[in-house]
């Protein structure tokens, strides 16, 4: 195990940033740590990056107690912390050849982890620039370098793509695939498609705790969101609304506006109901004309929504 | 060592890659050649009963860019990575909190000592203008920049303990200002103060820089103002070092 939280609780004065959380990573799992802002994301990451104390619980990395054996634990570590803290006076280079050092990397595995983190990062072209004076997109990506510098073996990245343009968000999100699988990573972040897509396992916390955990295929399986058709139809003046509201396995029916006849509706589906061929058969023997009929799966960012919401209820 | 001075390193550059560098050094030439011209004036009017090294640093002049240099040197050192949250990569890099402490000490002090270099010119240009030594002996200077270094590693100190206390720059320069403007007031106590009983006043010069100078000027190297500023810097520094062991564990 590469991360074992037990019974994690952060208490500041009156209120719980973290509540009782326990959970574990896997060597080489990616896992995505998702939550509403205030929920002890940061919090967490903190405690493990040996930036916080924890109020109560254990929590260990690499079978590493981050609070009594925390240089062992930070050896181990490449944080990036939110908003990613860079000593803007210095220039590229300087600051990684800086960060090598406080790790206790020798000159020459400095020189050559210096030239990998900048082709990983695709920093070679700024190496020279000054902090300072480099776009947001790329001081991300110096903090990602400074996090991989000595090929830790858990990688903690708080909100990393926070901020970038979406060509930048893709490039991060590749990134993280590629370490995937040699590194231990843990991120957070806000933008779901892109936890969808970069990890292996979800964790969904809320208030301190945790509220759902899975693949985000089986997040979405398990969730109470339920499958949506689109029908758009051309049904005179007939009522469509009610036929279709009768067919097996649909739910709820809402319309979704009308335009020269033309109906759009949204379809609520139980669970493992397909009525899309009775759609077609209903429309036949009808006689209206039918011209799209498709079906989407929930989102894993509408069974975050549904997840958090249920949560405070 | 290698994260020692990679630390050390790093405090040095930060000064000088911020104005704050040079606007000291330009106070502290300022007033000291403005001080070092007054003097030498001085002297070419009429014999006096003191050394030029004795004169140079026991004037206004000079006891005011000493104390004034230490909150600017000082104040950025902890409160700055505060503020721009750089001390959490400090703090969860590999890397003791003695460490720290000890390099932004270093650094900061590195730089007080070398802003004291050019004076030892101003002795090499009188002795080379006026045809006479500055000073009548080498321990003279010796004890002079003996006690400068000494009262530098405690007023550094009070700087460093001012700015690990909080995350902005100017209550810490405002902190160590207060502190060393009460250090200042003992030192001078004794002189302006008339009808104070003799053990008072005893003890007072226990912890006033300017009697410290006075004898330090002439080559007397005591062994009392060395315990008091190294124990004192020992202790401040030890005092920083807790408020991070406090902050990295009970926040």
């Amino acid at each position: 195990m590469m991360i074992e939280v037990e019974q994690l609780t952060k208490r500041y004065a009156g209120h719980s940033a973290v509540d009782n959380l326990s959970f574990t990573v896997a060597r080489g799992e990616v896992v995505g740590f998702l939550g509403p802002n205030g929920a002890g994301k940061t919090t967490t990451m903190r405690i493990l990056s040996c930036f916080l104390p924890a109020t109560s619980g254990t929590a260990r990395v690499a079978g590493f107690d981050v609070f009594s054996q925390s240089l062992e634990v930070r050896r181990r570590v490449g944080y990036m912390p939110e908003n990613t803290p860079l000593y803007a006076d210095m220039r590229v280079e300087e600051f990684l050849t800086y960060r090598a050092a406080l790790r206790g990397l020798d000159s020459t595995r400095a020189q050559r982890r210096l030239g990998d983190v900048l082709d990983l990062c695709s920093l070679r072209d700024v190496n020279r620039r000054i902090i300072g004076h480099l776009s947001k997109g790329y001081r991300q990506r110096v903090g990602l370098a400074d996090a991989l510098l000595h090929e830790p073996e858990l990688l903690i990245l708080d909100e990393p793509t926070i901020g970038l343009d979406p060509g930048q968000i893709r490039e991060v999100r590749e990134l993280i695939h590629r370490l995937g699988g040699k590194h231990t990573v843990l991120l957070s972040s806000h933008i779901l498609p892109e936890v969808e897509a970069a990890c292996s396992r979800v964790i969904i916390i809320n208030r301190g705790r945790i509220v759902a955990s899975g693949t985000p295929a089986e997040l979405i399986r398990q969730s109470r969101s339920v499958d949506v058709l689109r029908v758009e139809l051309n049904a005179g003046p007939a009522d469509a609304s009610a036929a279709l509201r009768e067919l097996p396995g649909v739910g709820e029916v809402a319309s979704a506006g009308e335009a020269e006849g033309w109906m759009s509706f949204h379809l609520g589906v139980a669970a493992g109901a397909d009525p899309r061929e009775a759609i077609f058969q209903l429309a036949m023997t009808r006689g209206w004309k039918l011209r799209e009929l498709s079906r989407r799966t929930p989102s894993l960012e509408e069974v975050f929504v549904d997840i958090i919401h249920a949560d405070h209820r | 060592m290698r994260i020692l001075s990679a630390l050390i390193l790093r405090e040095l550059k930060a000064l000088f890659y911020s104005p704050i560098a040079y606007v000291v050094l330009g106070l502290v030439l300022a007033l000291s050649g403005l001080n070092f011209y007054l003097i030498v004036s001085a002297f070419s009017a009429g014999p006096t009963p003191v050394t030029v090294v004795e004169a140079f640093f026991n004037t206004g002049a000079f006891w005011f860019s000493f104390f004034a240099i230490f909150p600017l040197i000082t104040m950025r050192l902890y409160a700055e990575e505060f503020r721009l949250g750089t001390y959490e990569l400090l703090q969860t890099a590999p890397v003791r909190d003695w460490q720290i402490v000890f390099a932004k000490f270093t650094g900061a002090y590195l730089f007080f000592l070398l802003l004291w270099l050019p004076t030892a010119l101003y002795f090499g240009i009188y002795r080379w203008i006026a045809r006479e030594q500055a000073a009548p002996a080498l321990g003279n200077y010796f004890g002079t920049y003996v006690l400068l270094a000494l009262m530098g590693a405690l007023f550094v100190s009070v700087g460093c303990l001012a700015s690990v206390l909080t995350k902005n720059q100017i209550i810490a320069a405002i902190l160590s200002f207060v502190a060393l403007a009460v250090i200042f007031n003992f030192s001078i106590l004794g002189f302006v103060v008339p009808n104070l009983s003799p053990a008072s006043r005893r003890v007072l010069s226990y912890f006033s820089s300017v009697e410290h100078m006075y004898e330090f000027n002439r080559g007397i190297l005591s062994t009392r103002p060395v315990v008091y500023y190294l124990s004192g810097a020992l202790l401040l520094q030890y005092l920083t070092y807790a408020v991070l062991q406090y902050r990295r564990w009970k926040f």
